[in-house]
């Protein structure tokens, strides 16, 4: 039958600050466990090492950010999150641990902008510290955007992925795009 | 009457005119220009009319603390109330009105209010018009606010945008005068992450306008160099037009940012609020001069003295031709030389002290200017503008003395330093009996996390007096600050040089003169916003309101939207003195944020029309809107209440949507159901532990509907449980409980069972869940294929995984509407289209979609409870008729202990029934059944209560549920509920449960 949908559809839209994207469908698994005995199978379903504290691990398609010190997200392409979920099963078989696919529990945006855009548009709305010094490629954030619960990292070009829930995909994508529409506060160090 | 002077104003910009109205009068003033400086520069001096006694108000000041001159700004989307005139900076094309009058300024019908002031003490309101009660709320009270109003509020949407930005930094300095640049230099120096705030648009305070040098040039040369340096600062940030409105706990301070006040059609966000994370932070805040207390002190013309000269020196602009200053300090001489200097007149400085012999009082008399020590003005001659003082011994009882001639008076009363932002977060005060101010008390300093001061003030703020002693506490504060937030290596800087210039001491004036008869004090303002004078202080301190607080609520002294800030310190030196005891005994009302009103707008932020609040769309939403879903809000979500067709009423959908799916089969969207995945070696004792049955004894592909209560017995939650595998259940959870319980779950699992193995996941969104209920469901599922959904291969609650029309699902054999049900879940990115892939084969069945309320109304028929309808928090499952899913056997479960209290078995608990009235019609909501007598309030007693009530479309008639004492015990017995017109209706008492009362129907 038909094949999976985004919540909005690849929406797009831009202000002088970046441009917000929704991205498309992406494998996402959680697993909780404990953090000494996961390495191996974290490994084995997504070939990434263990991230530190506030870290995330990123190879080609695949990620493995920190969540809490129990809880991992693994990301993959969308149609490999079943397979992964099989993989982790079989590698803690006998261990303690849950892994659930939660691909489609979320909705994933892009957030693009030159310079401290994307920081920028973030700093609006996450009461997060977004300064280079503190926040920069490989760290991943669980904070709040605006009114909804929000996760979100940076990549090497300063475009950052951020996920939050799939019911308030349109909340959230409006907030960004709302808030990209700003003119630059200039609080941020160039980078 | 005020002017505009030939020349000077250093702010000011001749070549630039700029058009106003005030009043719908035009005027005109210059770029650079505050609307006050610009209305003084066009000889408005009138500019409000006081709040009770509609006295004519003048401007008094040139800053925040400004009481009189509020102003609504702006017209009709872009209207504001309660704009100060002196901060609000001119642009071309304003239109300001005055408020509190009426009809007009120059006219106003309520200054009779003045002729009764007398009659209008301190208390008046309370004493006066206490009885008869009823008529405060509908009589007196619109007829004061009429009276007493300020500003309207808008009447349209507003139209700007507005924002919030999140900042974390080392240090943040408040004040952008020389003390705050320096505070900042000196904290930047080491490589902290700095940010500076300054309220009005230009840096460097009121240095430039008192001549003060620093590192031997004019102060405007080194705010100047400073600045750049600062600008030049990569870990230095600087923000004009942004004051600092609160310190909160752990650091947090607001910044409320002006971005186009000044320039309405710059375009971009109108105001910004700074949420602003600090390690430390240093308040530069400067300081505030006080008036004094005189006979007149609020006659328009009659200012401060620091003022007078700001707007001389700052803007060309003389409040009037004579003007005559009276001072306890040395500072005011500072007026007396601008004024001479802009060639004005000053005929007389009255002194409060015996000598005045201080440099700048020396410059003043060999310029010519008289001075009269130890005396005092007895009162100010003219009503809407000053034509004149009398004189008086400063010692005596107010005996006239002679007549000045003089249409301005430049009052300085001392100077207080701005310590609310130090007192917001708890910082203390000290009195200071050399300068009568309140300064900080810097061993009690605000304190964060650690226990560790991150407060402290610079310059005026911490009480230094003199430009050299600014400069040193200011570099001190700036790296000490710095080296707190632990930002690396503190490189020390010198501060920059100056010295303090030369002044004799001030002397304490409260009264002016010290003896003054009651009708002098009846006269003399404290509290320009409030018109509290000296009279109602003193008044208030006799009838016994001693505590600062209480006397401030009662006199409403520093209760407007100036917060005091002229007031405060004079009324309470003159409630001390009335009470006999010293000042800081006394002591200050409390200092709250914010420093100044700020926006409705910046607080909200972006959160205003879509984005006011998060809406939750399930996956099948938009399909929902397509087909015209009447919506109904369930927590954030927006649910579907019924279908209605063009010219259907709700009622009749309703119906409609329930017959459809009793007779044939109907569609729910249920994806806001919570659901939680529970897995671990322990999970089966945990769910033991949260559900009052038993949950580990269920079977592997099987459901159990369960209960969860509260610790405290009552029910909190329900729902159907899963098993999936040995280690794993699903629990559902109702739509709003979802986050709820997933955090009760997370709680006890943290904190009390932390030992035990079970992971939890909240998995409600992952999955859109499709009800499919009716007799012709399975037929239904059955045209789609792929699953055997026959009553052997999955029998009523049971569950199975498959592929449903090539789609992977879950089918659970569940019904909350007493009919054939499955409820299919499917991955939210699948669940649009496989819902309507089923809306599509269903054709031929006739398939409904229907919403919460049909679905409402099955559930009630089959007397099916709902959390949030039966129960309320007070209401354990016992009540409902539930104890069949209370297990006997556990050992523990959450709630059983409590469920065993003695009030918890009280057989007069009021339990759940049917209620069915006599004639058939629908109850109330929420109706009460009246008892006999009265309770201990002396309200009449009741005996029940309706929960849930509807029009049964397949019984044709009312049908509800209600909690009522003794209910079940009293099936068939008839009692009356209330009717909304206070009649009483008939009801029955009956089995809860209407309709297929041996539930046939679902286990098809």
């Amino acid at each position: 039958m038909s094949d999976a949908v985004t919540a909005l559809g690849g929406a797009r839209a831009g202000g002088p600050l970046a441009t917000v994207e929704e991205a498309p469908l992406r494998g996402m698994v959680t697993l909780r466990g404990d953090f000494a005995r996961v390495g191996g199978a974290v490994r084995e379903a997504v070939g990434l090492g263990m991230p530190k504290t506030r870290q995330i691990l990123t190879m080609r398609d695949r990620a493995v950010a920190w969540m809490s010190p129990d809880e991992l997200l693994l990301l993959m392409p969308y149609g490999k999150a079943g397979a992964v979920v099989t993989l982790l099963e079989g590698a803690l078989e006998g261990a303690h641990f849950l892994a659930v696919d939660v691909s489609d529990a979320r909705a994933c945006f892009r957030i693009s902008g030159s310079g401290s855009g994307a920081r920028e548009v973030l700093a609006r709305l996450c009461p997060a510290d977004l300064s280079p010094s503190v926040f920069g490629p490989g760290e991943v954030r669980r904070t709040r955007l605006a009114q909804v619960p929000a996760a979100f990292w940076m990549d090497d070009s300063g475009d950052v992925t951020l996920i939050c829930f799939r019911s308030v995909a349109r909340y959230a994508f409006d907030l960004l795009a709302n808030a990209a529409e700003g003119d630059a506060v200039g609080f941020f160090p160039a980078s | 009457m005020s002017f505009r002077l030939e020349q000077g104003g250093r702010l000011v910009d001749r070549q630039v005119p700029l058009d106003f109205r005030f009043d719908g009068k035009r005027h005109s003033g210059f770029a650079g220009d505050t609307l006050a400086s610009a209305l003084l520069g066009a000889g408005q001096m009138l500019v409000n009319r006081s709040y009770k006694y509609h006295r004519p108000r003048g401007i008094v000041a040139s800053g925040p603390e400004e009481p009189n001159a509020l102003v609504g700004l702006g017209q009709g989307a872009r209207f504001e109330p309660d704009q100060r005139a002196t901060t609000t900076e001119l642009f071309d094309g304003l239109t300001a009105m005055s408020q509190n009058a009426w009809p007009s300024l120059g006219f106003d019908m309520m200054a009779v209010n003045g002729w009764f002031s007398a009659m209008m003490p301190a208390g008046f309101y309370y004493k006066t018009f206490l009885w008869p009660r009823p008529f405060w709320k509908h009589v007196y009270e619109p007829l004061i606010r009429e009276a007493a109003a300020s500003g309207r509020p808008p009447q349209e949407e507003d139209a700007d945008r507005y924002e919030h930005f999140y900042a974390f930094v080392d240090v943040l300095v408040i004040g952008g005068g020389i003390a705050g640049l320096q505070a900042a230099l000196a904290a930047g120096a080491g490589g902290a992450r700095v940010l500076l705030i300054e309220q009005t648009p230009r840096w460097g305070g009121r240095a430039p306008v008192d001549g003060a040098e620093i590192d031997g040039k004019p102060a405007e040369a080194w705010i100047a160099e400073t600045v750049a340096a600062l600008e030049a600062m990569k870990n230095v940030t600087l923000c004009a037009r942004c004051m600092g409105a609160g310190i909160y706990d752990h650091g947090f301070a607001l910044g409320y940012e002006r971005l186009t006040d000044h320039a309405p059609k710059m375009g971009g966000p109108r105001h910004r609020l700074w949420k602003i994370r600090a390690k430390q932070i240093v308040t530069a805040t400067g300081s505030i001069e006080r008036p004094l207390s005189f006979a007149g002190n609020d006659v328009p013309g009659v200012m401060l003295a620091s003022a007078v000269r700001d707007y001389v020196v700052n803007y060309g602009v003389a409040p009037g031709r004579r003007t005559v200053v009276v001072t306890n300090n040395d500072d005011a001489y500072r007026t007396v030389l601008a004024l001479v200097d802009a060639g004005l007149e000053v005929p007389v400085v009255v002194d409060a002290r015996e000598r005045s012999d201080g440099p700048f009082a020396r410059e003043a008399i060999r310029r010519g200017v008289a001075v009269e020590c130890g005396a005092a003005i007895m009162k100010v001659k003219g009503t809407r503008q000053v034509e004149g003082v009398m004189l008086c011994r400063g010692n005596g009882t107010g005996a006239a003395g002679a007549m000045v001639k003089c249409d301005a008076v430049a009052m300085s009363g001392g100077w207080s330093p701005v310590v609310h932002l130090w007192s917001h977060c708890g910082g203390k005060l000290l009195w200071s009996e050399t300068n009568a101010h309140f300064y900080p008390d810097f061993s009690r300093a605000p304190t964060g996390a650690d226990g560790r001061p991150f407060v402290r003030t610079a310059g005026g703020a911490s009480g230094a007096m003199g430009t050299g002693s600014v400069l040193v506490d200011a570099a001190a504060a700036g790296a000490d600050a710095a080296q707190a937030a632990g930002s690396g290596a503190t490189k020390a800087i010198a501060p920059a040089q100056a010295r303090d210039e030369e002044e004799r001491p001030m002397r304490p004036v409260w009264v002016m003169p010290e003896q003054a008869l009651p009708e002098l004090r009846a006269k003399m303002f404290l509290d320009f916003q409030n018109d509290v004078k000296v009279s109602d202080v003193q008044l208030a301190a006799q009838e016994g309101y001693e505590s600062v607080e209480h006397a401030k609520r009662y006199t409403t002294l520093g209760m407007a939207n100036d917060q005091g800030k002229l007031s405060n310190i004079n009324g309470l030196a003159i409630l001390a003195d009335s009470l006999g005891a010293p000042v800081p005994e006394v002591g200050t009302t409390t200092f709250r944020p914010p420093y100044q009103p700020i926006s409705f707008g910046a607080i909200a932020g972006e959160a205003r029309g879509d984005l006011f609040q998060p809406l939750r769309r399930t996956p099948i939403h938009a399909w929902h809107e397509a087909a015209g879903a009447y919506w109904e809000p369930v927590g954030h979500w927006r649910r579907p209440y019924c279908y209605p067709k063009p010219g259907e009423s709700h009622g009749d959908a309703i119906a409609r949507e329930v017959q459809a799916t009793r007779g044939s089969v109907g569609m729910l969207d249920a994806s806001t159901l919570g659901k939680i995945v529970v897995k671990g070696p322990d999970a089966g004792r945990f769910l033991d532990m949260l559900y009052t049955n038993k949950m580990s004894s269920l079977k592997l592909g099987r459901c159990r509907y369960g209960l969860m209560c509260s610790e405290n017995g009552f029910l909190i939650d329900d729902g159907v449980v899963a098993r999936i595998d040995e280690e794993t259940f699903l629990c559902h959870t109702t739509t709003g409980g979802a986050d709820r319980i997933h955090g009760h779950m997370e709680d006890w699992l943290q904190c009390e069972w932390w030992d035990w193995q079970v992971y939890t996941a909240n998995v409600t969104e992952q999955w859109g869940q499709i009800a499919v209920v009716g007799p012709k469901a399975r037929a239904l599922l059955e045209t789609l294929g792929g699953i055997d959904v026959s009553k052997e291969a999955l029998p009523f609650m049971g569950w199975v995984d498959g592929e449903l029309a090539g789609v992977p699902v879950r089918i659970y054999r569940i019904s909350f509407s007493g009919e054939l049900s499955f409820e299919i879940a499917v991955k939210a990115g699948q669940a649009l289209a496989l819902w309507t892939r089923l809306m599509e084969e269903g054709r031929a069945f006739g398939v409904t979609p229907y919403g919460t309320e049909a679905l409402h109304v099955m559930r009630a028929e089959k007397g099916f409870i709902m959390i949030g309808d039966e129960t309320d928090g007070t209401v354990i499952p016992q009540d409902l008729g539930l104890d069949w899913a209370i297990s006997k056997k556990k050992a523990d479960f959450l709630g059983k202990r409590a469920q065993e209290r003695v009030h918890m078995r009280d057989p007069e608990r009021w339990k759940l029934v049917g209620l069915e009235t006599l004639d058939g019609s629908v109850l109330p909501d929420g109706a009460y059944a009246p008892g006999e007598g009265e309770n201990a309030n002396g309200q009449r007693r009741t005996i029940g209560r309706v929960t849930s009530s509807y029009m049964s479309p397949v019984l044709g008639r009312g049908i509800a549920m209600g909690l009522v004492a003794r209910g079940p015990e009293r099936m068939g017995e008839v009692i009356g509920f209330m009717g909304e017109d206070g009649q009483m209706i008939e009801t029955r008492i009956v089995s809860p449960v209407f309709y297929d009362p041996d539930g046939e129907k679902q286990d098809v």
